[in-house]
């Protein structure tokens, strides 16, 4: 019925003697959520940062869309359809909320002003707004600078900047990390209706419960290995910790 | 809903126009006792010479705003000056007798603009791609450019220009706004609506304040860093032609002791080292700061020596009192 989205084989990627991936494998059909597990330092993050292009694998294969993707940097992974919630956010905090939320596709304005470089502030002010209200995310005024806001209120603002530009895949990094449990919960809301919208979202998180409540598989990474790939239906908390401390593996030695 | 301090708007509304425009009082203060002390000071003539002086470090600060918004610095817009104006005063000179003075004079300004777009170009390459702080790759550009700007006429000013030249540089428009002058606030205003109206200034204050997040945005920063370095040298380039037309020489060592000014008036006008911040207006006054010393203490017969250091006293008051803000406005 659905699609298979995202195939990545045999990925591997280090940093000068750090070898951060050995052998990341996993396979995702479009419309579904995988939640991405592992210990601190198993190579989760540096994992998304190939998918969104900040860092080149060495290794491996990864297969989008039914083509063979190589991103070399941040701005092909995003014309290619990903969005990417980084565990540091990324944002620019000397920068207001809007355009941290328009950063790198400003809105222009009309006419000539528009092909001369001007931003039309007022139309992304109104947009942000709009989007604000839909996530009902916590943010009072969309001129904030972002250095100002809180660690909750900042990762809600990396959170609707993925939402509002997300085409085929969301990548959330920890998304509900710096979040209390309401907020926590509207994420995992907002997680649940991409995927009925037919967004593919890569969910990574500490949390198991949340992992499992939101995703449809679950690949658990340790020391740069895939250990695990499970059906989160079919799984459980105590056989996911098992996985990730390493008290059980699909994987020989 | 909110965890942001709450002040009530209208105590909010004062002290963020405080603490903006508290620099206007500044100079408004500076300016007052030297009206006191010497009532010339309050005429068109001390006016339009302070203008004048102004223009220069005014040109220069535009241009290196932009780069100290990237949390960068380009210490070569000085030597930029003195080795465009050698080159474009010896092109100027030489073509005279071939292709006439009009477009001689043109031809020397197109290759005064030229050579600070190449420097700015070398400076951005060797930032982005040897990977250099721009504090080192300016250092070492502004010695090769000094070295330069003699080795160009051997160590001489570049004479023997045609007269044109200082009478189209020194007009003065309702008796007391110069050539020069126009020119400069041209340049200020152009750039003020560039740094704050277009996609280019966004990506400017956004790779000041996270260069990493903005790359992360698939933004092409080592693009947009060459252009902000090609921005400040053109318009230091601009600024050493406008030399030419002002005192009819092309002058090995002019722009020596100007690139700290320059920068220094983006810093006193609340531009941010750091990066991320800073505002046009704010540089305009710092301009104005460091000018009305100089002129000011002229005015009252003082060494002018005392301007550098009541400058660098602004300086340190400036940006001390900017840190105090910042502090404030992040609690
Ligand atoms: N740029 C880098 N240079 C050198 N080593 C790196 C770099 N990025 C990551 N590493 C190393 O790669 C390994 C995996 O790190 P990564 O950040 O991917 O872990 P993670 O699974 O996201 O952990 P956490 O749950 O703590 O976020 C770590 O040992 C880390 O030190
Ligand atoms: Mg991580």
């Amino acid at each position: 019925m659905s699609k298979v989205l995202l195939k990545v084989s045999g990925v591997s990627k280090s940093f000068g003697h750090v070898q951060a991936l050995k052998d990341v494998n996993f396979e995702l059909n479009e419309g579904e959520v995988l939640g991405l597990v592992g210990d601190n330092g198993a190579g989760k993050s540096t994992f998304i940062k190939i998918l969104s292009g900040v860092h080149r694998k060495d290794k491996g294969e990864i297969i989008f869309d039914g083509d063979t993707v190589d991103f070399s940097s941040p701005s092909e992974s995003i014309e290619a359809g990903f969005e990417t919630v980084y565990q540091d956010l990324a944002l620019a905090p000397d920068l207001p909320i809007y355009s941290n939320m328009f950063l790198g596709r400003e809105m222009l304005r009309k006419g000539i002003l528009g092909k001369l470089g001007f931003v039309d502030k007022d139309g992304m002010r109104k947009s942000v707004e709009k989007n604000i209200k839909k996530l009902k995310a916590t943010l009072n005024h969309v001129d904030q600078e972002v250095g100002t806001l809180s660690g909750g209120q900042r990762q809600s603002v990396a959170i609707t900047r993925a939402v509002i530009w997300g085409k085929k895949v969301i990548i959330m990094d920890e998304p509900t990390a710096a979040l209390g449990v309401e907020e926590s919960a509207k994420v995992l809301e907002i997680v649940k209706e991409l995927k009925q919208h037919g967004i593919t979202v890569i969910f990574i998180s500490h949390t198991m419960p949340h992992v499992l409540e939101v995703s449809d598989k679950i690949c658990v990474l340790r020391l740069g290995f895939t250990v695990a790939n499970l059906n989160a239906a079919e799984t459980t908390y105590e056989e996911v910790v098992e996985y990730i401390t390493g008290a059980r593996s699909q994987i020989e030695g | 809903m909110s965890d942001i301090k709450e002040f009530s708007p209208a105590k909010r509304r004062m002290y963020m126009l405080l603490s903006e425009y508290w620099i206007v009082l500044v100079f408004l203060l500076i300016y007052g006792i030297f009206i006191i002390l010497e009532p010339l000071c309050f005429s068109l003539p001390f006016l339009s010479s302070t203008l004048n002086y102004m223009t220069e470090i005014l040109i220069l600060g535009v241009g290196v705003m932009f780069v100290v918004i990237t949390a960068g610095i380009d210490l070569s817009i000085g030597p930029v000056e003195g080795a465009v104006g050698v080159g474009a005063a010896l092109t100027m000179r030489s073509l005279v007798p071939v292709v006439g003075v009009p477009l001689a004079i043109t031809a020397g300004v197109i290759v005064g603009i030229l050579m600070g777009m190449v420097i700015g170009l070398l400076n951005g390459l060797i930032v982005t791609k040897m990977k250099l702080a721009p504090f080192i790759a300016t250092l070492g550009m502004s010695v090769i450019l000094t070295g330069s700007g003699y080795i160009f006429n051997n160590g001489l000013e570049v004479v023997g220009l045609p007269k044109v030249l200082a009478r189209l540089g020194n007009m003065q428009f309702f008796g007391f706004i110069g050539t020069t002058t126009i020119v400069a606030w041209t340049v200020w205003l152009i750039f003020g609506i560039i740094l704050k109206h277009t996609r280019f200034g966004v990506i400017t204050y956004a790779y000041g304040s996270n260069p990493e997040s903005t790359a992360r945005a698939g933004i092409n920063v080592d693009r947009h860093l060459i252009k902000v370095f090609m921005i400040s040298s053109t318009l230091a380039a601009l600024s050493g032609v406008l030399l030419i037309f002002r005192f009819n020489t092309g002058s090995p060592i002019a722009g020596a002791n100007v690139t700290l000014y320059a920068i220094a008036s983006c810093i006193i006008g609340g531009t941010s080292v750091l990066g991320g911040r800073g505002k046009m207006i704010g540089t305009l006054i710092g301009a104005a700061i460091i000018s009305i010393l100089v002129t000011g203490l002229v005015m009252l017969g003082v060494q002018t020596y005392w301007q550098q250091v009541a400058t660098g006293l602004i300086i340190i008051f400036s940006v001390y009192a900017d840190q105090l803000r910042q502090r404030n406005a992040f609690m």
